[in-house]
């Protein structure tokens, strides 16, 4: 599969997911630059995680208007897939790809540590390779990482099984305790109501190999290939 | 001219930075507060004269970019 990486001012995630699509799962990726104006031959985005711009402004306004998100507008407009991680959630909502929008942590602080997900909707690009209520290990590092949305938008988006990862106890509770930064709903991801874009503030890149004390995050790629490549047969 | 634009978060939306400047208020003996908002403050410099046409850009500008309307209101003043 040929993976596009967007690349902004700021982006520091975007080298960790080019070497784990290539090196640790086999596949092309190469890195596009936020000036770029086209996808050219790609079957897939990701958009990373860093501080686009700083944080300027607001997490991810100012990278939505770059020239290569009108290009990944039109890909995911005709059913492209596209993975938003951590900065890269946020810029997808901030382009109104995702619902909501990712604010302040509810207890300030910058967090960086290893949390649990429950999977919810297993019949999504994102998530065919772990069936409901599968249990992942991945690390987040987010300081506005609190995902809001108004009451009806929520209500919308969990009888569309939109939310596709909730914060959980290692037993798989979303409990209060797990949630690492206020999130309604302990929401950690969720994707669009078409399902082929999807966004999560963990990162998956960061726990796609056992050197890197897990390797949970490769069944959310490997999802996406497994998606693909069915797309590609049929 | 001068566009002077305030952002704030919406009530809906949880301002844990208001929150933890309320309780720094109350901490050194401030009393009476009943809540804390924490925005920005954005000011423009533009040129020409004509408010009315300055208000509509910089309003556009301010749902637009300058704010989130999923999480924030913003007020447009021109001077």
């Amino acid at each position: 599969m040929n993976f596009s990486v967007l690349q902004f001012p700021g982006s520091n995630c975007d080298q960790d997911c080019v070497h784990v699509l290539k090196n640790v799962l086999g596949h092309n990726a190469r890195l596009l630059w936020h000036k770029d104006t086209s996808l050219g031959d790609t079957d897939a985005v990701i958009v990373p995680g860093g501080f686009s711009y700083g944080d300027y402004l607001r997490t991810g306004a100012i990278a939505r208007y770059s020239n290569i998100m009108a290009a990944v507008k039109q890909f995911a407009d005709r059913g492209g897939l596209v993975l938003g991680i951590c900065n890269g959630f946020q810029i997808l909502c901030e382009a109104g790809l995702l619902p909501g929008a990712l604010i302040r942590n509810k207890g300030i602080s910058f967090r960086c540590e290893f949390v649990w997900l429950r999977t919810g909707n297993p019949d999504t690009p994102f998530t065919c390779k772990a069936p409901e209520g599968t249990l992942l290990r991945i690390p987040i590092a987010h300081g506005e990482g609190c995902y809001f949305a108004d009451a009806e938008t929520l209500k919308q988006m969990e009888e569309n099984g939109q939310i596709l990862w909730r914060y959980c106890d290692r037993h798989g509770n979303t409990t209060p305790e797990s949630n690492p930064n206020g999130s309604l709903l302990n929401i950690a991801g969720i994707c669009n109501a078409q399902k082929n874009v999807a966004g999560l503030m963990p990162h998956p890149e960061r726990a796609s190999e056992k050197i890197l004390s897990g390797h949970d995050g490769r069944i959310l790629l490997e999802s996406m290939v497994q998606f693909l490549e069915n797309r590609k047969r049929s | 001219m001068k566009a002077k634009i305030t952002v704030t978060p919406k009530k809906a939306v949880l301002d844990p930075q208001g929150k933890t400047v309320q309780t720094a208020l109350e901490h050194i003996g401030f009393t009476g507060i009943k809540d804390v908002r924490i925005g920005k403050y954005i000011e423009i410099e533009l040129e020409g004269t004509d408010r009315e046409a300055a208000l509509k850009s910089i309003s556009q500008a301010s749902h637009k970019i300058l704010s989130n309307p999923v999480i924030e209101d913003y007020s447009v003043e021109i001077e």
